[in-house]
């Protein structure tokens, strides 16, 4: 009799609920790695999140520990407060590229500014995709959406946004990455970057931001292994992966 | 010889998406056209002999929806 044991089961942090996520969104790989990166740590049950309003508007329905919602891209300032209030606690925000990049852009930029001992989770999908597909501020250009359905043209709509990029100029910032969803390894390298970035709140070290490169299937009208090719053909060229902040100290970090 | 492993898939959770069918480097996971979820999807199974244990199929699942077991490693 051959004895077997699990080697990979369900988080602890996940509650049994299903998600409404389609099938193949990999916003239930990045729910997934928080999850693993809580439970590992240990620090599930002093945990707040905030969830944003997005696709991901129903997070607090899926993890295990103490949640509240946001104000759609407030999430950063809401947790400020929490965090303020509460400083023994871990505070995080997951917010998807409409929730932050764009109306909430005031909020996350000014957050990093005051170095925040906050962790943030930023899924990058280059799409709207809770309200249909329209165009977001990461929307690559030439990509076609709902609300440009010639291509996105930049003469007229502007640039797409890097949001790494950005907030890695800011003094405030610690830790400023960018990863990807789009295969095994990838997925694991995410999983680091977001223990490290947790790490980094953990330790009083200030603001960390962990920007997952994401798909959406249903809006970009892909089958879920296409939407995935198309993060690693067109997605990671535009925003390529990489550390774009890492505080000497936060380096220092062994995790 | 390889660890000998196997994978259950939580029915309820599954939204067969086929990520891990893919992503399976044995081959040997399938989508269950035969079934249906309660939520109305073809289900991911195993369908061969050869599963190594080797979680990959449970880092790409979206939905967690997978449980790996693997033989016991024999103690030095």
């Amino acid at each position: 009799m051959i004895e077997m044991e699990v080697v990979y089961s369900r988080p602890e942090s996940f509650t049994p609920t299903t998600t409404h996520y389609c099938p193949g969104c990999t916003h239930g790989t990045a729910h997934r790695l928080v999850a693993e990166v809580l439970d590992e740590m240990g620090i599930r049950e002093k945990t707040i999140g905030v969830a944003p309003v997005g696709c991901s508007v129903f997070a607090y329905d899926y993890f295990n520990h103490d949640f509240v919602e946001a104000a759609h891209g407030r999430a950063p300032a809401m947790a400020t407060g929490i965090k303020r209030v509460r400083p023994n606690n871990t505070v995080y925000t997951y917010q998807g590229d409409g929730d932050l990049a764009s109306i909430g852009m005031a909020e996350i930029v000014h957050a990093a500014i005051r170095g925040e001992n906050i962790t943030v989770i930023f899924i990058n999908n280059a799409i709207y995709g809770m309200t249909g597909g329209q165009m977001a501020p990461t929307t690559l250009p030439g990509m076609r959406t709902t609300s440009s359905p010639n291509g996105r043209d930049v003469e007229v709509m502007g640039y797409p946004v890097r949001m790494s990029e950005m907030l890695s100029t800011i003094d405030g910032t610690s830790y400023s990455v960018r990863r990807s969803l789009h295969n095994p390894a990838n997925i694991r390298k995410s999983k680091k970057a977001i223990r490290r970035a947790f790490e980094v709140q953990e330790r009083g070290m200030g603001f960390a931001m962990v920007e997952l490169l994401s798909s959406c299937p249903t809006n970009l009208k892909f089958t879920p292994s296409e939407a995935l090719n198309f993060i690693e053909e067109q997605m990671v060229p535009y925003y390529p992966l990489g550390d774009y902040k890492v505080a000497p100290e936060v380096k220092a970090l062994k995790v | 010889m390889a660890l000998k492993g196997t994978i259950e898939v939580d029915q309820m959770h599954c939204k067969g998406c086929s990520l891990c069918v893919e992503a399976c480097p044995q081959n040997v996971i399938a989508l269950d056209m035969e079934h249906l979820t309660p939520k109305g999807y073809h289900p991911a199974m195993l369908i061969a002999e050869g599963c190594t244990g080797c979680v990959i199929c449970a880092v790409v699942c979206p939905d967690a929806a997978i449980t790996v077991y693997r033989e016991k490693r024999k103690k030095k």
